[in-house]
């Protein structure tokens, strides 16, 4: 069962991730953005890691997806009125995209044989093991993390602003 | 396959989802005759003994009506609009406890279909993913009023659900759990929440009546401006949908504040009078849903009570005073958790 549900997550995440790229309209590839995340938040509670999942989609497809959509929305991009851009460009680009596949196939094929082959603790996405592991283990990561947000938090903010006294 | 355990989750699945619909279907007649009795009208009193076939009435009226796609919208996510914003407002009813349990033939039953142990943040993920419907149907219609419409919708929910968040944070470090049953659990007797919360709990509700799009802050389909709002190009049963989508949530959000503030299926001196657990259970969800009544009705109270805002005024009231309040309300939890301990 878990392994059916895995490979129709795996499917609809390559599938609406493709489509991304592949449509035409800014909007739909928005919405198959949407998706992924959702098949992707799909995996996390298949690894048991409902915490996770939960902030995935809260973060990603509840808030971030939504100011992408808001801009794309004010913008009104459509195809038609979307510079459409030249033969020799996607040429160059399909070569282009083709080669990193190559190069990250074979990057991942190497590593694939290395990784450490460890009994998994089925209970570690559990909130409270979360928790105590970032608090007490990652504390500095953590706090250094927040920091960062706080950063950008207040550059975005500086930005934002209409005029600087 | 068939275990009993699955089969007692699947009736209390159609049991809450025909319950959610019956309500939010009365809700609209309830709405009606709140509005009469407020501005001293009669309201509905036609169809049927004091007009209780209305809502039947309204929704073979919907059903009836000529439906349109308009042309020059993008017809699959017109479509898909009503349909993510009807389907994600069912969906929040799955983690609320709608009493202790029953015990059948020594096996206990709990009266929830999921206790997740993140159970509030699905709620939130739920309501986050809610604002999808309004904004892909307005920006479907192509129409500027419903483009309008659900763009101040989106940045309306987005700016709420920050301070709704934080006025949560400072339950859960009361709490201690964000498991939903947890919470309600934890509130036996006259121990509410409310009582050790109340800045929360007003930060909440406010923030309900924005995430709901309900007066005051029903500015997406304000009609002086907009037309309809983000629904203006919407007919027939996608228009009911809009419309019933609404009254859902406004059912939904009234169970997530009598759960985590008021105590969910728990009443003070109940356990007195009567000892039988099922018997008690049963008396429980009824006293919940009585509470979820009052609060439904304090919707419509306000409804009809309170002038619209302005939208700047919205604003100036999430971001900057809303979301310092809520933070304020974490640090002063925080500070009477230090000085008193743990509370309950």
């Amino acid at each position: 069962m878990t392994l059916y549900l895995f490979y129709f997550l795996s499917f609809l995440a390559v599938l609406s991730a493709l489509m991304v790229v592949v449509s035409k309209n800014p909007v739909h590839s928005v919405l198959y953005l949407i998706m992924t995340f959702f098949a992707i938040a799909g995996h996390y509670v298949l690894l048991n890691a409902q915490f996770l999942a939960a902030v995935h989609v809260i973060v990603y497809a509840g808030a971030i997806m939504v100011l992408f959509l808001y801009v794309i929305m004010m913008l009104n991009l459509n195809a038609d009125t979307e510079p459409q851009k030249g033969k020799w460009l996607r040429v160059a680009a399909t070569v282009a995209g083709g080669i990193l596949m190559v190069v990250l196939v074979g990057a991942l094929r190497s590593a694939a044989d290395t990784l450490p082959v460890t009994a998994h603790d089925n209970q570690i996405g559990m909130i409270k093991n979360l928790g105590k592991v970032l608090y007490k283990d990652f504390m500095l990561p953590f706090e250094i993390s927040s920091i960062l947000f706080l950063v950008a938090m207040v550059g975005a903010v500086m930005l934002g602003k209409k005029e600087i006294k | 396959m068939f275990t009993p355990a699955l089969i007692y989750i699947f009736i209390l699945i159609v049991v809450i989802f025909s319950v959610t619909l019956v309500i939010a279907m009365y809700s609209t007649y309830a709405e009606r005759k709140v509005a009469g009795f407020l501005q001293d009208r009669l309201g509905p009193n036609r169809a049927g003994p004091f007009g209780i076939l209305q809502p039947v009435a309204d929704g073979v009226k919907m059903f009836m009506k000529e439906e349109i796609i308009p042309d020059v919208s993008n017809k699959w996510l017109f479509i898909l609009g009503p349909s993510v914003a009807m389907a994600t407002c069912l969906m929040t009813s799955a983690v609320i406890p709608f009493g202790s349990g029953l015990t059948i033939g020594g096996t206990f039953y709990p009266m929830q279909v999921a206790d997740v142990n993140i159970g509030i943040l699905y709620v939130f993920g739920v309501v986050s993913i809610g604002v999808y419907g309004i904004m892909i149907g307005g920006w479907a219609s192509n129409n500027k009023y419903s483009l309008l419409g659900a763009l101040r919708a989106s940045s309306q929910m987005i700016s709420y659900e920050v301070a709704m968040g934080l006025s949560i944070i400072a339950l859960v470090m009361m709490t201690g759990t964000l498991s939903v049953r947890e919470i309600a659990a934890g509130q036996p007797g006259g121990h509410w929440n409310v009582l050790y919360q109340p800045l929360g709990f007003l930060i909440f509700i406010i923030c309900a009546f924005a995430e709901t799009n309900r007066a005051p802050f029903d500015l997406p389909e304000c009609e002086t401006e907009l037309v309809g709002g983000y629904h203006t190009e919407y007919s027939s049963m996608k228009l009911g949908f809009y419309l019933f989508a609404e009254y859902i949530n406004m059912f939904i959000s009234a169970a997530v504040i009598s759960t985590l503030y008021f105590g969910g299926y728990n009443m003070p001196f109940i356990g007195r009078f009567i000892t039988d657990p099922n018997t008690l259970s049963l008396v429980g969800t009824a006293f919940l849903f009585g509470k979820i009544f009052f609060f439904i009705f304090f919707f419509m109270w306000v409804r009809w009570t309170i002038p619209r805002f302005r939208y700047d005024q919205l604003m100036n009231l999430g971001w900057k005073g809303l979301i310092p309040l809520a933070i304020l309300n974490i640090f002063l939890t925080g500070l009477g958790m230090w000085f008193f301990g743990k509370v309950g």
